[in-house]
């Protein structure tokens, strides 16, 4: 056992400190590594003058590791560095048990422009030698089936971290058949106190890079919510001393307030379509579930109880709302068909679960769940209500899944600070981004972009 | 039983110290200790001050300042009932808001940190009604009471401890 964590943290180590020295959200494996792939990310050629400033093989190694289902092999233990699938020598990369490699080139053409190319091999396929070479039209020709992908792009000097994450999408999408979700970005609250603002409301790519700071503000801003076409957050501000839902236009940085009610304004969530935002309102006593649609205003009451009821989120199709109620004594999850008003609890394991949504698929709800006094993530499969404890972490919430739904960004504590956490939808490997400076909260995945 | 003698022993001291304060322009520390100590019982002499004369507002202004001091109640894990032993500084703040009806005070609600902060949202809210409806049974005025409630957002305590957490779930009367 401490063997075994000894060994994943030298590698982790490795692979990690040239990748991610940079990044303001340092990445740190927690658990999980050993069932990825192992796959090989060659460092890209470089012809020309001006080196850009990003490292892609880095990027991609990073992303496709911290997506635990690939295990990319450390730089020094590599056996050559080609830069084009022709001469990859396969028996030293079969005998690495590398399933496969990325090989690539940057080009210098012009002021600030380069061409990048890149090649996606199959190992096994490529190692099985002669055989590839096959006759087509009467001619000896080698074929080509073990280049899984390639492809050519002129970008400028300040693309390459994003050329990098598509090409980590697509490695993803060849090898695993799911989309990759490496194009996305994150929203969340970061909280600085003793500072002037000490409120704010961040987006960042999905692996904490290139944050950028949305709105500063003396009082709390809560429950950021991607809208569908993710150009706008809806979010909850206490600017006013009474909160508020604002949305915000990301890029022109236009606000509009969509609900002010006396009491509770909460947790907006934007439906499917991307019409209506699914809120709570206490302003006739105690909080219930409403929609609102934004253009017309027009705003339905979903629930009715002398209860809690909170945390809406919406099912896949629009029809159904997943919500956290106390009506039964206790905060449980209940399902409400949005077409016939028919609710449901969902929820019987656990002291208590709260903060449901459906994965993309429909077919489980992630949740925040309550065991002995224990906050952990846990998900339940909706057929057979199985629950699964997925952390391990300390008082974590705020769940929010990735658009392909394969990982879950939540929030929880490490040490005395407040900060991000990833967990696969499996369970099997975590993460974990520190936050230098301050408590991190309420993520929120952006759909894909 | 030797309280009695000393108690004899200074009505005739202080009168005494008291002319020999005034007839001398220096008295010694002991005379001073003695002195602020046995003021209260005496009977043969009636000490008055002259009171300023504090305007109505300036009362107001002085009983605020008091409320202020004492203006945080805690609650349960999970709850929202008001404890017994904060019944008495309720009653301090419904009295001073019956008198003053155009004084308006906002009750902030807040809870620890475990849960999600939606949830935690609505059990601030409960808190801060709680304490609401206390004070309108208490015969305050609706008009001059308004709730919000900051959930888990406004910690006074970081630390996450059972005492953190302890100091977190409180309802606070801002005037």
């Amino acid at each position: 056992m401490m063997m075994n964590v000894l060994k994943k943290t030298l590698i982790l180590t490795l692979l990690l400190v040239p990748g991610l020295a940079r990044a303001s959200l340092e990445i740190v494996i927690t658990e999980g590594i050993d069932s990825a792939r192992p796959i090989a990310i060659l460092p890209f050629s470089f012809n020309g003058t001006t080196r850009p400033t990003e490292n892609l093989a880095e990027i991609v190694s990073a992303d496709l590791m911290r997506s635990g289902k690939f295990s990319p092999l450390a730089r020094i233990k590599m056996p050559q560095q080609p830069n084009k699938a022709s001469d990859i020598n396969f028996a030293a990369w079969a005998k690495e048990g590398v399933e496969a490699i990325v090989v690539g080139q940057i080009n210098e053409i012009g002021i600030d422009r380069y061409t990048v190319s890149f090649e996606l091999v199959d190992v096994l396929k490529g190692n099985s030698g002669p055989s590839s070479q096959m006759l087509n039209a009467g001619k000896l020709v080698t074929s080509n089936e073990h280049i899984l992908d390639s492809r050519e792009t002129t970008i400028n000097g300040g693309q390459f971290r994003q050329y990098a994450h598509r090409i980590s999408d697509i490695v993803y999408e060849k090898l695993t058949g799911e989309r990759g979700a490496f194009l996305t970005k994150i929203a969340y609250v970061l909280v600085q106190p003793d500072t002037e603002f000490p409120y704010q409301l961040v987006v960042a790519d999905y692996d904490g890079v290139n944050e950028q700071i949305l709105l500063r503000s003396k009082e709390p801003l809560m429950s950021p919510s991607w809208s569908p076409d993710g150009t706008k957050l809806a979010y909850v501000t206490f600017e006013r001393r009474q909160a508020q839902i604002f949305i915000q236009d990301i890029y022109s940085g236009r606000r509009t307030v969509v609900s002010t009610f006396p009491g509770i304004n909460g947790a907006p969530v934007w439906s499917p379509d991307g019409e209506s935002l699914a809120l709570v309102l206490s302003k006739d006593g105690n909080p219930e579930i409403y929609t609102l649609n934004i253009a017309s205003k027009a705003l339905r009451r979903v629930t009715n109880q002398r209860a809690i009821d909170t945390e809406p989120s919406w099912s896949p199709d629009g029809n159904e709302l997943v919500f956290s109620s106390d009506r039964g004594g206790n905060p449980q999850l209940y399902s409400v068909n949005l077409v016939t008003g028919t609710t449901r609890r969902l929820t019987f394991e656990g002291e208590m679960n709260l903060a449901g949504s459906y994965t993309p698929d429909g077919s489980t709800i992630v949740m925040v769940n309550r065991m002995q006094g224990q906050y952990h993530i846990a998900k339940m499969d909706r057929q057979s209500r199985f629950l699964q404890v997925l952390t391990k972490t300390n008082l974590d919430e705020s769940p929010s899944i990735a658009p392909n739904g394969s990982m879950i960004i939540y929030s929880t504590m490490h040490g005395s600070s407040q900060v991000l956490a990833l967990v696969s939808m499996d369970g099997r490997f975590k993460a974990r981004l520190p936050a230098i400076n301050g408590q991190v909260k309420s993520p929120a995945w952006s759909p894909f972009l | 039983m030797n309280v009695n003698k000393v108690l004899k022993a200074l009505l005739i001291a202080v009168p005494v110290m008291t002319l020999a304060a005034c007839s001398s322009t220096s008295s010694t520390s002991a005379d001073d200790g003695l002195n602020s100590g046995v003021a209260e019982p005496v009977e043969t002499v009636q000490v008055e001050t002259a009171e300023p004369v504090m305007s109505p507002a300036e009362q107001m202004r002085q009983k605020l300042e008091a409320l202020r001091q004492e203006n945080t109640i805690y609650f349960d894990f999970d709850r929202a009932t008001v404890r017994p032993e904060f019944v008495e500084v309720l009653q301090a703040h419904g009295t001073f808001l019956r008198a003053n009806p155009s004084v308006r005070v906002t009750i902030e609600g807040h809870s620890d940190e475990r849960g999600t902060p939606e949830y935690n949202i609505a059990l601030g809210e409960r808190r801060a009604q709680a304490v609401q409806s206390y004070l309108q049974n208490l015969g305050v005025s609706a008009g001059q009471l308004s709730t919000v409630s900051y959930g888990e957002e406004k910690p006074v305590d970081r630390s996450r401890s059972e005492t953190g957490f302890a100091k977190n779930r409180r309802a606070v009367l801002v005037y």
